[in-house]
């Protein structure tokens, strides 16, 4: 089943993978703990950690910290070892040259999303990080997911408000080798009493972050779903379960797609999952046909549909092949097509569909006539 | 029954007096990933607060840090149920309803009670504590979802047993998201802070896979948003306002109806629990019916009866609300759909069903793929479509062991 597999990696694409473990081998590695505000006990778990890591022997050493701490994080501070901060002007920077000097397995950084004081070698914290990592350290850091630059917008139709320090777009995909999710309930109903009075403006500050929270767990999934994909691809291994929902419209020329397509998109947000739409090349199209095609297409690109148009005689073989590679777990295709010869060989595919799309299914999506 | 069941939430915002008890459900994606550690962790801040918490069940799993975590609490002593010989200890449900604590914590809601206990499962156990007013937190992991059953089998060879009823899960006011990296989790598979040795191993070659647990913990991920997703929705008094159109959400007003045809074939099962997981996810009603011969022509051997009325029992589990039909073939259901006219059954009103010039109200319907070729021929009415599950009973292929008939509960 591997052999023939369209994941089967080119030898290229092994090289390139054994060169990045290579230089991962030597970077240190980068564990991040997400949080989807302050408070959610983000310092607490990696503090938590740091603490156990030791305990077991690692050399653990904390290089930077939050100003203030609740009892229970400060009963873990006691237990680790903590290089001082640099006091300067008034703010603080990690002592980036001690750390190195010192050079623990893991450096622990509560709080990624810093700018520093002005005349510090680099001008932000995650540059500080970096320089951890190229010098072999390992780094173990909490962030509040509303400093990811690339969830900006996002952040800011949530809340209103744009953060003024950001994690570039690309530091957490480039080297971030894990990410944890810190969970917990926006508002705790249990430590709350009997309709504690629910104002107005507390439910409102609720659903806030009751949807940031929403968005760190996806996140969080989406990368983790990169990784699971890169490492199935790396060990020649069949993307054979679909843990995201996947969606794909195929469409026509003749059909009037735009409700496929619509409930297409609205299955594929409902599920946070992807959208494709893809048409099957048929020869000799009228001119009538070609304008409704890209009409169809241009719609489809619209909707935010990754849009690919495949070629191949057997159109249900192109088509489940498609669905294969990219782990389609939703087919919807139109069921009726113009009279004659046509309707009988568009029928014949959409049971071989069926027949064959194993786990996938199919919507077999009627049109008006 | 209806076939959807309103988050606590919901109810909440009926009642604004009277505070119903409040369940929490710890979502984890294997063993070890310090569900039950949190758990504890979470009782000890309440009883810092002052509430009266207790530990109705708890299983150490002969893990230091957790031990260690559970000190100080209160145990409710465990009840021992003698069953062929063998001393079994299970949670005592009436001592903790004798206690009458504010809150109690329970591990491992999957688990399915030894025979001669009063309730089969132990959230039916839950379930009770929070009927007499008792706040529970609780933990699962994600495999033990019934809706995920199949999907499960299929991402880890293994068909899971111990299951809990996605309405459950929903009926939670939280469900909260136990994460830590397969990478943690293996190193501390592999030092033996999670299994004995012998069983590490095996547990090795089965779950704990990288790429497998890579699966699971995603998979917890996208459960534990989407849950947060409907609780915001139920809770959200208008539809749709504030949100811009680049993350629309689920209108609360319309409503998708989903309808699973079932047979006696064993494939049932998994249309039964993907039409639940696509009616959670669509915010959809859903419904499964059966056709059955009306004028004696051709008998359903008794077996196939009871297969279906397994079915029809596992759907009602699930809250799915189950009908018969008479009929010959499965366009019956079809016609259900479209003709069912009067003496409609209480809870599926025809217009619900049928009328549908409402071109964003669809109508899924799931059939096995044997039954939908008998259905191509009708060629379905405008705004109506069909969902063929194209999904066997997965044999060899991959998966781990002999074909395994699906779990059904009975």
């Amino acid at each position: 089943m591997a052999t023939d597999s369209p994941h089967r990696p080119t030898p290229d694409q092994l090289l390139a993978e054994v060169e990045l473990e290579e230089i991962r081998k030597r970077r240190g590695r980068l564990k991040v703990f997400l949080g989807y505000a302050s408070g959610v006990g983000k310092s607490f778990q990696m503090l938590d950690e740091a603490r156990r890591r030791r305990e077991r022997g690692e050399d653990v050493v904390v290089c930077a910290l939050q100003p203030e701490y609740p009892p229970e994080v400060r009963a873990i501070l006691q237990k680790l070892e903590i290089i001082p901060m640099l006091k300067m002007g008034g703010a603080e920077a990690i002592d980036v040259a001690a750390v190195i000097r010192r050079h623990p397995q893991v450096a622990v950084i509560d709080g990624l999303a810093y700018d520093n004081p002005p005349g510090s070698p680099n001008a932000h914290r995650w540059q500080d990080v970096e320089q951890l990592l190229d010098a072999g350290i390992s780094v173990m850091a909490s962030l509040n997911l509303q400093y990811l630059e690339k969830l900006q917008e996002e952040v800011e139709r949530i809340t209103g408000k744009r953060a003024s320090c950001t994690i570039p777009r690309g530091f957490l995909d480039r080297s971030s080798d894990e990410i944890v999710v810190v969970d917990a309930p926006a508002i705790d109903s249990l430590s709350r009493g009997i309709a504690a009075a629910d104002s107005a403006t507390r439910l409102a500050e609720g659903h806030k972050l009751s949807r940031l929270r929403e968005l760190a767990l996806l996140v969080a999934a989406s990368v983790i779903d990169r990784q699971l994909e890169s490492y199935l691809r790396s060990h020649g291994m069949d993307w054979s379960w679909g843990v995201q929902e996947r969606i794909l419209v195929c469409v026509t020329p003749k059909s009037s797609t735009a409700q496929m397509l619509e409930s297409g998109r609205r299955n594929a947000d409902r599920f946070q999952g992807e959208f494709y739409v893809i048409y099957v090349q048929q020869p000799a199209l009228s001119q009538h046909d070609r304008t409704v095609l890209e009409q169809n297409l241009d719609y489809a690109r619209q909707l935010g549909a990754q849009v690919e148009i495949l070629t191949g005689l057997d159109a249900a073989e192109a088509i489940l092949k498609f669905a294969r590679e990219k782990g389609i777990t939703q087919i919807f295709i139109g069921h009726s097509m113009p009279q004659g010869a046509w309707r009988r060989l568009w029928s014949n595919l959409i049971e071989r569909i069926i027949r064959f799309a194993e786990g996938i299914d199919v919507v077999v999506y009627p049109h008006p006539r | 029954m209806s076939s959807s069941t309103p988050t606590r939430a919901e109810s909440t915002r009926d009642a604004p007096s009277k505070r119903p008890a409040q369940l929490r459900v710890l979502l984890g994606y294997a063993a070890g990933v310090g569900k039950t550690f949190r758990m504890l962790e979470e009782a000890q801040q309440l009883k810092r607060q002052g509430k009266d918490t207790v530990v109705g069940y708890f299983e150490p799993h002969g893990r230091k840090d957790t031990i260690a975590k559970a000190a100080g609490l209160e145990m409710i002593p465990t009840k021992t149920i003698n069953y062929r010989g063998v001393d079994f200890q299970e949670m005592d449900t009436d001592a903790i309803l004798r206690r009458r604590p504010a809150i109690c914590v329970v591990d491992e809601l999957a688990h399915t009670n030894v025979p001669g206990s009063e309730r089969a499962k132990r959230w039916e156990d839950v379930q009770v504590l929070l009927d007499s007013g008792i706040d529970v937190i609780t933990n699962m992991n994600i495999q033990h979802l019934e809706s995920l059953n199949d999907h499960i089998f299929n991402i880890t060879g293994v068909r899971v047993r111990e299951t809990v009823p996605d309405w459950f899960v929903k009926s939670a006011s939280e469900v909260v998201m136990v994460d830590a990296t397969t990478g943690a989790l293996l190193n501390r598979l592999k030092r033996g802070d999670i299994y004995a040795p012998e069983k590490a191993q095996q547990a090795m070659e089965n779950f704990f896979k990288e790429s497998t647990l890579a699966a699971l913990r995603e998979l917890a991920l996208r459960q534990t948003a989407h849950e947060l997703e409907i609780r915001e929705i139920a809770e959200m008094p208008e539809p749709a306002e504030g949100f811009s159109p680049a993350s629309p959400r689920p209108e609360k007003a319309v409503r998708d109806r989903i309808l699973i045809y079932v047979t006696a074939d064993p494939s049932t099962a998994m249309l039964i629990r993907r039409g639940r997981r696509m009616a959670d996810y669509l915010g959809a009603d859903c419904f499964a019916v059966c056709v059955s011969p009306h004028d004696g022509r051709r008998h359903l051997a008794t077996q196939d009866i009871e297969a279906i009325q397994k079915h029809l029992n596992f759907a009602r589990n699930l809250h799915i609300e189950g009908r018969t039909l008479e009929g010959d073939d499965p366009a019956e259901s079809k016609r259900y759909s479209r003709d069912y006219r009067g003496g409609a059954p209480p809870a599926v009103s025809t217009g619900d069903l049928s009328a549908s010039a409402d071109r964003r109200r669809s109508r899924l319907f799931y059939f096995d793929s044997q039954s939908v070729m008998k259905l191509s021929g009708s060629a379905p009415r405008p705004s109506m479509f069909i969902q063929a599950l194209a999904r066997r009973v997965y044999t060899g292929a991959g998966a781990k062991g002999p074909g395994v008939m699906p779990a059904v509960a009975s």
